[in-house]
Formats: structure tokens, C-alpha cells, sequence
């Protein structure tokens, strides 16, 4: 296989800083942080998603909706480097994704937390993994339980826990050895209503404050578009990119009051429009 | 709970008293013996300390055969779990070795091994073997693949993943393991002794049994129940100990 041109760029040494700046300031194509190039992936004979052209910016916050089954979640597991894609390929910083990318943390419906964990000792996991010292943990776990809103739960078990805790737990701990990027598959689907736009909030002001990236796979038409800088549209199975929409809401945003704002009601009515018929289709097949 | 405490005393109580004075009357006392000659004659081995001795030897073998027993379940449990290959070869093996009932291997111990401990020993720690063994395989065979990917996705290593994921995920299911067994190494020391022994509480029962000394069988019946209770609640309290937020999930009122 070629090495594409965006590897040679980024051999050149120090380029972290000034691509991050191309990104903000030029419209210019800076290296994209992950990027599939007509990507696919089979399961034996079931086709989950071919031909996926889809870049995705440093720092920014893209969300991914599509019917049921369209391989949203491959994307994510192929960027994470979980599996390798039967077809094309994802690049990672302009490096083809080969083995299990350490530069994403990963967040699912389920909030894997270890049980014989205490909230505190969850947290501490990956930094355990990193080989950093105690007192360096103990002082990493507090701050990020402050972050999250744990306090007073660090020696509760998980299974102590609502869900809405477990949720911030599972935030921390991906949140403590710093990834890059976030990869999250309904990470909030079982949460109520409530708790759900709580944690949302939550969500995209950590992310905007630590300037993190994060592809955001929902089944939530809101959602998608709430939390969203873009949302990518996905058809059916075999899925495909149908189309990215720039949601041009403030980055700052009041997600509480988004209910009421026009441009956000504009916005989920034309995803709607978008993926009613697939929808309808589903339902009869 | 004081109803319960009530009717389940006046239940045994009952009971006991209905032996007492059924016996000899209703029943030859031959058969049945009655519960103050049992208590006398547990007595009198209390004092003698021929009880304690005879305790003794039987809680030797069987903890040291579920010492050995475990030991080898968990570590080739866990090796058979985590080796695909080797998993698939033994798999069938295993399972037809533990069809058989442990129990009728004792006679080819006692060829190989003599009358001795060490047959007792062998025997329980061959029935705790495959206990353990299965209950830990079967750990280690569920731990969640998304957890290890999860962790892979952190930065773990393999071993890494084995000591923080693997062990302590497969540490329920080898509680599981051993609280089943803690029965059947009694059992296992117990039907060592009678078989062939001439000390153990197993022996105290067979000799009694021997003289036709039906009291005597039941005052070793009585030891053995309370050494089983005894061992059951140390391995309780040992789980307690390494598996704490198991307690709490079981303090959590239920609700579906």
C-alpha cells in the first residue's frame, strides 16, 4: 500500500502546532485527524458500510446518525483500530490505523466499569496502565472527579451507582489518561430524558474547554444535531455518507435553551427530512 | 424474624423431644439411640479430646486437599482459558475425567498411595480440582472482549490485561468454585476414612458404626455437621474479605 502524502507531511517533525492553527485560521486542507478513505467492512457476507469518504477536523465535535445497522459503530471501531476495514482504509494523523489506536479513548451504551472497582479505583485504571506514581494518581483522580461531579462517591461500587454516575464515571476514567480524540457510541442511549440533556451539557463543555475531538455516534436525531459542529448523515445498510451538515449554531451553546432557538428547529426538521424515508423503509422490511 | 426464630425452635425442639421419648417405645432404641445419650456420648469425646484429635486430622485432609485441589483448578483454569489451543484440546479430555465419580478412583489411590493421609488428600484434591477447574475456566472464558479492548485501547499490555481484568473478573467465579466445594472435601476426607483409615472423624463414625453403637454415629455425625458449618463460614467470611463489592451489590434492595 502508498503511503498517502498527508504521512509525509506529518514525518516532517513538530507540525502539531501549526497544522492545529492552519485548521482555525485558513480555510486551507490541513491533515484531517481521521480520515476514511472509501472505507468499508464486511461481517462474512453482510455488508455493514462501503465507499465511506468522511474527514473529520482536530477538535472538532461530529456527530453520526443513521438508520439501525448502517455501520456507525464500525466507523468508530475501525478508527480505534478494534478491527481493520475489508475495504479502503482509515488514516489516523495521516497513518494508516493498523492495531489498537492509543490516541482515542472509547465510550459505549454500556459503561464498562471494572465492578470490584470503587469509583476512585476506576478512574485510576488507565493511569495505573500508564505506570504513573501513586501520590500522581491520587491528585489526577481528584481533579477529574471535581470535573465530572463525583464528589463524595469516590469509595461507592459501581453497582452503589445510578446510571447517570456510572455515565460520569466512565467519563472520568476515559477523560484520565487524556485522549486525543473521543470516540462514543450512544454513550448516553439508556440515560432518561433528564439525565441525558445533563450529561450533554456536560459533554460539550468539557470537550470545548479541553479542546478535545470527538465522533459522537447517536440514534437521536436531537442529539445529533444539539451537540453537533457537524452531523453526518448516514443511509441504510450498506451505509453510506449521505450528507454532512454544518450546524451552524454558536459552539458556545445553551443546550437548554436550544429547544426554543429557530435555527436548531430549522436544523433536526431537515435530518428528519433526511431520514424519514429510510426509516419508513426499515420499518417495513 | 422473632416468629421465625419461634416456630423453627419449637419445630427442632419438637422434634427432639419426640426422639427422646419415641425412642425405645415406638422405635427400638437400637436404631435410633436417643439425643441425651448422643450428647453424653459427644461429651464424653469432648473431654477425652479424642473428638479434637480425630476433628483434626480430618480438617488436615481436607484442607490441604482443597489447598492442592484449588490451586491446580485455578492455575490450569486459568491457563486452559486464556490459551485458545490448548482450551480446545483439552476441553473434551476434562470433561469425560469429570464424568467420572471421584469417589470410585479411591481404590486405585489406596493401590497407589496406601491407607495413609496422603490418600485422603489426593482424593479431595482431585474432587476440588475439577470444581474449581470448571468454574474457572469458565471465568476466564467470560471475561467481556469489549473490556479487554477497552483496556488495549488504555495502553495495557497483556499482562496488564490478565492481572487487572482477567484474575479479578474470574475471582467470582473461583469463589463460586470453591464455596461448592468446600462440602465435597469433607466428603472427599470423610469417604477417605471409611474406605480405609484408622483416625478421622469419617473413622469415628465407622467404628461406631462397627460396634453397633448407634449414639456413637451420631455424636460423629454431629461433629461433622459442625466442622462443615465451620469451614462454609470461613470461606464466607475469606470472600467477604477479597470480594467486598459483591457484599454491596447483595445489600442493594431488589427492584426490577
Amino acid at each position: 500500500m502508498t503511503l498517502p502524502n498527508r504521512q509525509k507531511i506529518n514525518m516532517k517533525g513538530d507540525m502539531g502546532v501549526s497544522i492545529q492553527n492552519e485548521t482555525v485560521l485558513s480555510g486551507d486542507k490541513p491533515i484531517p485527524l481521521i480520515h476514511y478513505e472509501n472505507f468499508g467492512k464486511s461481517f462474512g457476507t453482510l455488508v455493514a458500510t462501503k465507499g465511506v469518504e468522511l474527514s473529520i477536523r482536530k477538535g472538532e465535535f461530529v456527530t453520526l446518525v443513521g438508520p439501525s445497522g448502517c455501520g456507525k459503530s464500525t466507523l468508530l471501531n475501525a478508527a480505534a483500530g478494534v478491527f481493520q476495514p475489508t475495504q479502503g482504509a482509515v488514516y489516523y494523523e495521516g497513518a494508516s490505523v493498523t492495531g489498537y489506536n492509543r490516541k482515542v479513548g472509547y465510550m459505549t451504551q454500556s459503561d464498562h466499569l471494572l465492578p470490584w472497582r470503587t469509583v476512585e479505583r476506576n478512574i485510576a485504571l488507565p493511569l495505573e496502565i500508564r505506570g504513573l506514581s501513586s501520590a500522581q494518581i491520587r491528585s489526577r483522580v481528584e481533579e477529574l472527579i471535581d470535573l465530572v461531579g463525583l464528589n463524595g462517591f469516590s469509595k461507592s461500587y459501581p453497582s452503589q451507582l445510578s446510571g447517570g454516575m456510572r455515565k460520569r464515571c466512565a467519563l472520568a476514567r476515559v477523560l484520565a489518561y487524556d485522549p486525543e480524540t473521543l470516540l462514543m457510541d450512544e454513550p448516553f442511549g439508556a440515560l432518561d430524558a433528564q439525565l441525558r440533556l445533563a450529561m450533554q451539557v456536560e459533554l460539550r463543555t468539557l470537550c470545548l474547554k479541553l479542546g478535545k475531538t470527538v465522533v459522537f455516534v447517536t440514534h437521536d436525531l436531537d442529539e445529533a444535531v444539539a451537540l453537533a459542529d457537524r452531523c453526518v448523515v448516514f443511509s441504510e445498510r450498506p451505509g453510506r455518507v449521505r450528507q454532512i451538515m454544518e450546524i451552524n449554531l454558536p459552539r458556545e451553546r445553551n443546550l437548554y435553551r436550544l429547544r426554543g432557538d429557530s435555527q436548531y428547529a430549522k436544523l433536526t426538521t431537515s435530518v428528519w427530512a433526511l431520514l424519514a424515508p429510510s426509516f419508513e423503509q426499515g420499518e417495513k422490511q | 424474624m422473632m416468629r421465625v426464630w419461634l416456630l423453627r425452635i419449637l419445630i427442632v425442639g419438637g422434634f427432639l423431644l419426640a426422639w427422646q421419648f419415641g425412642s425405645g417405645s415406638v422405635i427400638p432404641e437400637f436404631f435410633v439411640s436417643k439425643p441425651s445419650i448422643i450428647i453424653s456420648k459427644f461429651w464424653l469425646w469432648v473431654v477425652n479430646g479424642s473428638l479434637f484429635f480425630h476433628a483434626g486430622i480430618t480438617v488436615v485432609e481436607a484442607l490441604a486437599g482443597f489447598l492442592l485441589g484449588g490451586l491446580a483448578g485455578l492455575s490450569i483454569g486459568m491457563l486452559l482459558g486464556r490459551n485458545e489451543l490448548l482450551g480446545k484440546v483439552f476441553d473434551p479430555i476434562i470433561v469425560v475425567f469429570y464424568s467420572i465419580p471421584k469417589v470410585a478412583l479411591a481404590p486405585l489411590f489406596v493401590i497407589w498411595l496406601g491407607i495413609g493421609i496422603e490418600m485422603k488428600i489426593v482424593l479431595t484434591g482431585t474432587i476440588v480440582f475439577f470444581l474449581v477447574f470448571l468454574s474457572t475456566y469458565t471465568g476466564v472464558r467470560n471475561v467481556s472482549r469489549e473490556l479487554v479492548a477497552i483496556m488495549k485501547l488504555m495502553g495495557a499490555t497483556e499482562r496488564q490485561v490478565v492481572l487487572k481484568l482477567v484474575l479479578p473478573s474470574a475471582v467470582t467465579w473461583v469463589f463460586a468454585g470453591l464455596r461448592l466445594s468446600v462440602p465435597y472435601a469433607l466428603i472427599g476426607a470423610v469417604v477417605g476414612e471409611l474406605i480405609a483409615a484408622n483416625r478421622g472423624l469419617g473413622y469415628l463414625l465407622s467404628n461406631a458404626a462397627g460396634q453397633f453403637d448407634t449414639a456413637g454415629v451420631f455424636a460423629a455425625l454431629i461433629g461433622l455437621i459442625i466442622l462443615a458449618i465451620l469451614l462454609n463460614m470461613a470461606v464466607r467470611a475469606f470472600e467477604n474479605l477479597v470480594l467486598p463489592w459483591q457484599k454491596e451489590t447483595q445489600k442493594r434492595e431488589m427492584s426490577i
